[in-house]
Order: structure tokens, then sequence, then C-alpha cells
């Protein structure tokens, strides 16, 4: 096997690889749009810990896990007793697991932006093509996105074990649909929230306790103020109480216009009541697009 | 390997009476500067405006009134044209402590457009050459000041831009970190052909960096020239001689000496230690220093030192008071 090997390469020439000058650049430059994108899947890694410090990746990955257990217990019960139904309704999931995705929302949306702000890197975005609407589309593309991954894998979890349980397909795959369309508009309404209320604070503490005063607070207060009024007899104001905290927000709109089952005390909101819900979710949504908008309008270099 | 700029003779930079007015101060007052390629210093006491000029030139703040252009580009329509051709490093720290070099110069070269593979290759080669080694992979937060002034710079040039606008790159640095990133800022337009823009508070630091030195104070264009018509205006020559047996006070002899040939000397020495033993003159053209060689020959002392004082920049902000005191005589 006396195959002829190319001569090696001199030392002298290897040794000149460490000397070369300055090479510019002279490949493709991608712009805006791809500028965005970098920033989305570098924001929605970031959601997950991914790319950054061990530290930085236990809590999201704790609250995934969290999130996820219960659905993989009901889905064991209900294969093991041959159920013809999941013991929760898919829309009902998020409602039941609503501290889990508020912690989460309170530890990444600070994450997502506080820091740019904290360490102003923010200037060194704005002096490249990107502008303003860029970064804020960014931001809260990566944040609803890696909300809509936490809501939506026990959603997954949960139909698998339906269909491995061989519950009715088109009832089930009807169920796992509203549920997924509720947990989309979940993540865009808390990831709206979430980012407003951490891009005015550089401070990370603050951020966390502010999103989980809004968002956990709020379901409490709203809650106990909805079982006064039913307990007093004023049932009829329960759903429009229900209007005031994004938790009961996706509650009353999952059972009023998505067939969900009422999570309220007294009779759940109504068609026409679902409606104004899903214009109140949609209204804020876009109007803490327009808040983030004019936050970072300010902010420049 | 010295690129080939393509933009000789044509300006990088130029203002057309370019006006910045906030509700209660005027930042920029009708400034017409045109800047070539090189290294220009942009100097100016803080607040005078540098930081706004910078801004607008990057295309992120629109002026009142006039008009600037960027490498031939409209800075009030094509600014993100102008930001992908262009590197900025923020006078402040900007950098995350918890990721590394690479990682941070990576998401910053992919932000400017830089496909991932190159986004890899070009931060490697350019945190070699801002001189950060294995000590990139390590978090920015253990950095010493003068590695995170290295990795701003790094991000600013990632991208191979045409021109970058350094806003006091030498803040917080020792000497010797300064004398460093001076030269980095050198090699910036002689190796890798990019056309710089720096700004200080030091008019002194950018004379020996800049082809061309702009000073702006309130707003307003004090001057504008190259580097060079600075040194030759500011030639006051400092002398210091040894003693000798034949002359125990050498610097009273050579003064004498001078005086007796015509030469005005000023021998207060700028109160600096052994003053009393520094001569100040000020140089009409190559014959006086023939002629202090001469003396301090004839003389048979020893020539110690035999140096330009430069001017502080509160020498340029008295002269060109006076040329507005001239200008406002004129214009009114």
């Amino acid at each position: 096997m006396a195959v002829e090997h190319p001569p090696a390469t001199p030392a002298g020439d290897q040794s000149r690889i460490h000397d070369i000058g300055y090479r510019g650049y002279d490949g493709p430059r991608l712009g805006r749009a791809y500028a965005r994108r970098s920033l989305y899947s570098q924001t929605l890694r970031g959601s997950y810990g991914l790319g950054r410090s061990v530290k930085s990746k236990v809590l999201p990955m704790l609250l995934f896990a969290v999130i996820c257990v219960p659905a993989a217990i009901m889905v064991a019960v209900a294969v093991a007793t041959k159920a013809h139904d999941l013991p929760v309704p898919y829309t009902r999931y998020a409602i039941i697991m609503q501290a889990v995705i508020s912690l989460y929302v309170a530890s990444q949306a600070p994450q997502a932006v506080s820091r740019d702000l904290r360490f102003k890197t923010i200037p060194l975005y704005f002096s490249r093509p990107i502008e303003t609407a860029d970064y804020v589309q960014a931001k809260f593309a990566a944040l609803a996105s890696a909300l809509f991954v936490l809501t939506g894998a026990p959603l997954v979890v949960l139909y698998l074990g339906a269909l491995l349980a061989k519950m009715d397909f088109g009832h089930q795959t009807k169920g796992f649909g509203q549920g997924l369309l509720s947990a989309a508009l979940l993540s865009l309404l808390f990831a709206g929230i979430g980012l407003v209320i951490a891009s005015v604070t550089p401070r990370r503490g603050f951020g966390i306790a502010a999103v989980i005063a809004v968002l956990i607070v709020s379901y409490g207060a709203v809650s106990t103020l909805q079982a006064i009024a039913d307990s007093q007899g004023s049932s009829g104001a329960v759903p429009w109480i229900g209007l005031f905290s994004p938790v009961t927000l996706i509650g009353g709109l999952s059972s009023g216009l998505l067939g969900g089952t009422n999570t309220f005390p007294g009779d759940g909101p109504s068609h026409t009541q679902g409606a104004v819900y899903l214009l109140v979710i949609v209204g804020l949504v876009a109007a803490c697009y327009g808040l983030l908008l004019r936050r970072y309008k300010k902010v420049g270099l | 390997m010295v690129r080939v700029t393509t933009f000789y003779d044509v300006t990088v930079i130029a203002t057309e009476s370019l006006s910045k007015r906030f509700p209660r101060v005027t930042a920029l007052d009708r400034l017409s500067v045109d800047i070539g390629p090189g290294v220009t210093g942009l100097v100016g006491a803080n607040g005078a405006g540098k930081s706004t000029l910078i801004k607008i030139l990057l295309g992120l703040s629109p002026a009142t009134e006039g008009r600037a252009e960027v490498l031939g580009l409209d800075v009030a329509t094509k600014g993100a044209a102008i930001r992908e051709r262009v590197g900025y490093m923020p006078e402040h720290d900007c950098l995350p402590p918890d990721v590394s070099a690479t990682e941070f110069v990576v998401h910053m070269a992919r932000m400017s457009g830089l496909p991932p593979t190159a986004a890899r290759e070009r931060t490697a080669d350019t945190l070699r050459h801002v001189g950060l080694y294995e000590e990139r992979y390590r978090p920015i937060g253990g950095y010493s000041t003068g590695m995170k002034q290295r990795v701003k710079l790094a991000q600013a040039l990632v991208h191979d831009p045409q021109l970058v606008f350094l806003d006091e790159p030498t803040n917080g640095l020792d000497p010797v970190g300064r004398d460093e990133m001076l030269g980095l800022i050198r090699r910036i337009h002689t190796d890798f052909g990019i056309s710089v823009l720096v700004t200080s508070h030091l008019l002194g630091e950018l004379e020996r960096t800049c082809d061309h030195v702009v000073v702006v104070d309130g707003g307003k264009l004090l001057r504008s020239s190259s580097t060079t018509d600075f040194t030759q205006t500011t030639t006051t020559l400092a002398i210091e001689v040894t003693d000798s047996d034949e002359h125990p006070d050498g610097t009273r002899a050579v003064r004498d000496a001078l005086h007796a040939r015509g030469v005005e000397t000023d021998n207060e020495g700028g109160g600096l230690p052994g003053a009393g033993h520094i001569l100040l003159l000020t140089a009409q053209g190559e014959e006086t220093y023939d002629l202090v060689r001469d003396v301090v020959a004839d003389l048979g002392l020893g020539l110690v030192r035999m140096e330009q004082r430069r001017h502080h920049i509160s020498e340029v902000f008295t002269s060109s008071d006076e040329q507005r005191k001239e200008a406002t005589v004129h214009g009114g």
C-alpha cells in the first residue's frame, strides 16, 4: 500500500498562518429582516437558558417540567382507568397552571428586556440596521413563542395520551385545537404585559415583583370579587369582573367562545360576553405593543 | 495587506449648517464640516455636541435643520443603509457581564447582517486584531477596563465597516492602556483601511493619532484642520541643557547667548518640576532649531532635550474665541 502522500506543508507556511493581516468582508449582508430573526432566535433560546449560563437554565427548565408533569399523570391515570374523556379539558389546563405560567413570565420577561437596559446594550442594537419596531417585534414574538412552548407542550402530552387511550378522535382534536388557540392568545397577552412592565425597569428584581403582582395578585383579587358578587346575589356582574385580570380574561374567553368549561362562580360568560373578552384581549395586546414602541422610541442611544 | 480604499478624495462625512435644538438647549448650531478618509478627531468639552452629532450621523435622531451625509448617503432617509456600513463604539459601558466576548461579538455581527458562519469567522479575526486571545471564552464580567474597551471596539469592527465612530475610547484607561488603544485606532485606518471618527476631550492625545482634528464647542465649529496645521502653529520649543565647569548655570548661559542673537525666551517652564532649567522659545522655522544647536555647541554644553511643546485645548479655545469675535464683527 505504497500510496504517495503529497509532501507535507513546510513548517514555514504553517507559522505564517498566524501572521495574516486584516481581511475585509465581501460576503453578503443580510440586512434588517435577518437581524430581526437573529434577535428573535437569540431571545427565544435565552428564555429557556440556552446559550446562557447553567444557572439561568434552572428556573425555566424546572417550570417547564412542573407544567408538563401533571399532564403526564393525568394521561397515565386516564389510560390506566380506560376513561372516555380527559379529567381536565384542554382549555382549562392553563388556568389550573396559571401560577406556573405567571412565574415563568415574571422570570423571563425581565431576562428578555431588562438586561439590555441595565447593561446599556440597547445603543449597540440601534446603531445597527434594525429599527425600534424590529427590536420590539423580535422581543415580543420571542417571549410569546417561549410561552406558547410552555403552555402548548402539556396540551400535546394530553392529546397524545388521549389518542393512546383511544378516546374519540374528533372530539379530542377539536378540544386540542381550541386549547392551542387559547394558549396562543394567552402567550401573546402575557408576553405583552410582562414586557411592558419589564421594559420600564432596568432592575430585574423590580421587574419580577411587578409582573407577579399584576398577574397573580390581580387574579386573586378578581376571583375573590367574583365569589363575593356571586354570594351577594349579583351573579350578573361576575363575567364583567373577570375582564380585570389576565388569567380570568383567558378563562372567560375559553368558556365563552371556545367551548371550555366555566371557571367562574355561577354562570359563565355568554357568547356575546366571550366576544367582548376576545376584543379586550386583542386590544390589550395591541396596547402593549404600542406602549413598547413608545418606550423604545425614547431609549435610543 | 492594506485594502485599497476606493473613496480617496471623497468626503466620508459632510454636514451643512446642521443644527439640533432641544427645548432648552441648542446642541448643534449650524455646523458645516467636511471630513475625508483617515483618522479624524472630534474634540470638545463635555456637552459640546459630540454625541449629538454622532447620533444624527447614524440616522437615529433627526436634525432640526441643515443636512448631513455619511459615505454619500443622506442621514435623514438612508439611516439603515448607513448603519450597515458604519460601526459605533459608545462611550459608556455596554457589555452584558454573563456572556463571553466571543458569544457577544458573534451576536452583534449577526445583528449587523452577517450570516452565522461569517459572523463566527469575523469574530475570531476581529478579537485577535484588537488583542483578545484566550480570555475571549470567559464571561465579560471578569474583564479589566482595557479588555472591555477592546470588546467594545471589536463589536464596532466585526462587520468590516467603511467608517467607525469611536466615542471617547480612551476613557478610564491607564496611560499604557491609553497608548495601546491609540495605537489600535491608528491601525484601524492604516492596516484595516477603515476610516475613523474618534471623539475626545483631550486634544493632546488626538494630535498623535489623527490626520485631521475638528474642534467643536457649544455646538459650533471652532476649527477644522489637519493635525500638521496644529503642530505648525504650536511650535513652542522646550530646551534643557547640562551645566559645565565653564558655565555653572548652563540654562542662563544659553538664554544670554540666545538673547544676544535676538531670540526671546521664556523660562517659567509651565510650572513643571525642574522648571528653572527649561527654556521655552518660539520657533520661527527650521533655522531656530539650527540656531539652538549651534549656540549650545559653541558653549560646549550638552543638549538634554529639545522638544515641541504642544498647545492645550484651552489655547485653541482662546485663539478661536478671538476668531469668533472677528466673525461676529464681520457678520454684524
